[in-house]
């Protein structure tokens, strides 16, 4: 069954939020949905270069109350 | 997949360029680089056991980076090896000049290497000078 994590990266800055998605991922499974909240604007340009880059599935950026929500899925 | 090798050549003691330092070998790491440092002069007393001096800033940017919530360098150089293949390798001279052995350098770093051994495995990668 896939889970659904949140990996909340506010108040971090680069490449602190891209970090703590790394070590989230690292004891996920195959299919489980993460979800990166990040209030640096760099992150949100380079979570998703990552995600495509080492080849993991991203689904979508959204943003709210000055906080962005970056959801992606593991992959491999 | 980028394969291409990032060599990492730290030899400052400042803030900016550690920070700046550990960011490019921590992302080339995690982004499936291999990744080699080459840590000498200003640089290597961070990365003896025990040692929790700060770094200095040079600048505006390093005084208001202080002040905000910036992943440590010495965490990101960590998270390098372990996230990502990244080897750190501690310079043999600095150590000499240290008067440090291999056993009080962080457990994290490769056993020292002389500048003929960095070069050699450094020939076939790009160059990253901090």
């Amino acid at each position: 069954m896939a889970e659904r994590k949140i990996v909340d990266g506010r108040g971090s800055f680069c490449p602190g939020p891209l970090m703590e998605l790394i070590v989230a991922l690292k004891s996920s499974q195959v299919g489980d949905e993460l979800e990166v909240l990040s209030t640096d604007k760099g992150s949100v340009n380079d979570i998703p270069e990552w995600i495509n880059k080492v080849g993991h599935e991203y689904i979508a950026t959204t943003e709210a109350d000055g906080v962005w929500h970056i959801m992606m899925r593991k992959a491999k | 997949m980028a394969t291409s090798k990032v060599c990492v050549v730290v030899v400052s003691g400042t803030l900016e360029r550690l920070q700046m330092a550990a960011m490019v070998a921590s992302v080339a790491a995690v982004s499936g680089q291999e990744v080699l440092v080459f840590l000498s002069m200003n640089a290597l007393s961070y990365f003896v056991k025990g040692d929790d001096s700060k770094a200095p800033h040079e600048g505006e940017m390093g005084a208001l980076m202080a002040d905000k919530k910036i992943p440590a360098f010495k965490m990101l150089f960590e998270q390098a090896v372990e996230l990502g293949d990244a080897k750190i390798f501690p310079c043999s001279m600095a150590m000499d000049v240290l008067g440090v052995e291999q056993e009080g350098i962080e457990d994290y770093l490769e056993n020292a290497t002389g500048l003929t051994k960095f070069l050699h495995d450094a020939q076939d990668g790009q160059v990253w000078t901090f």
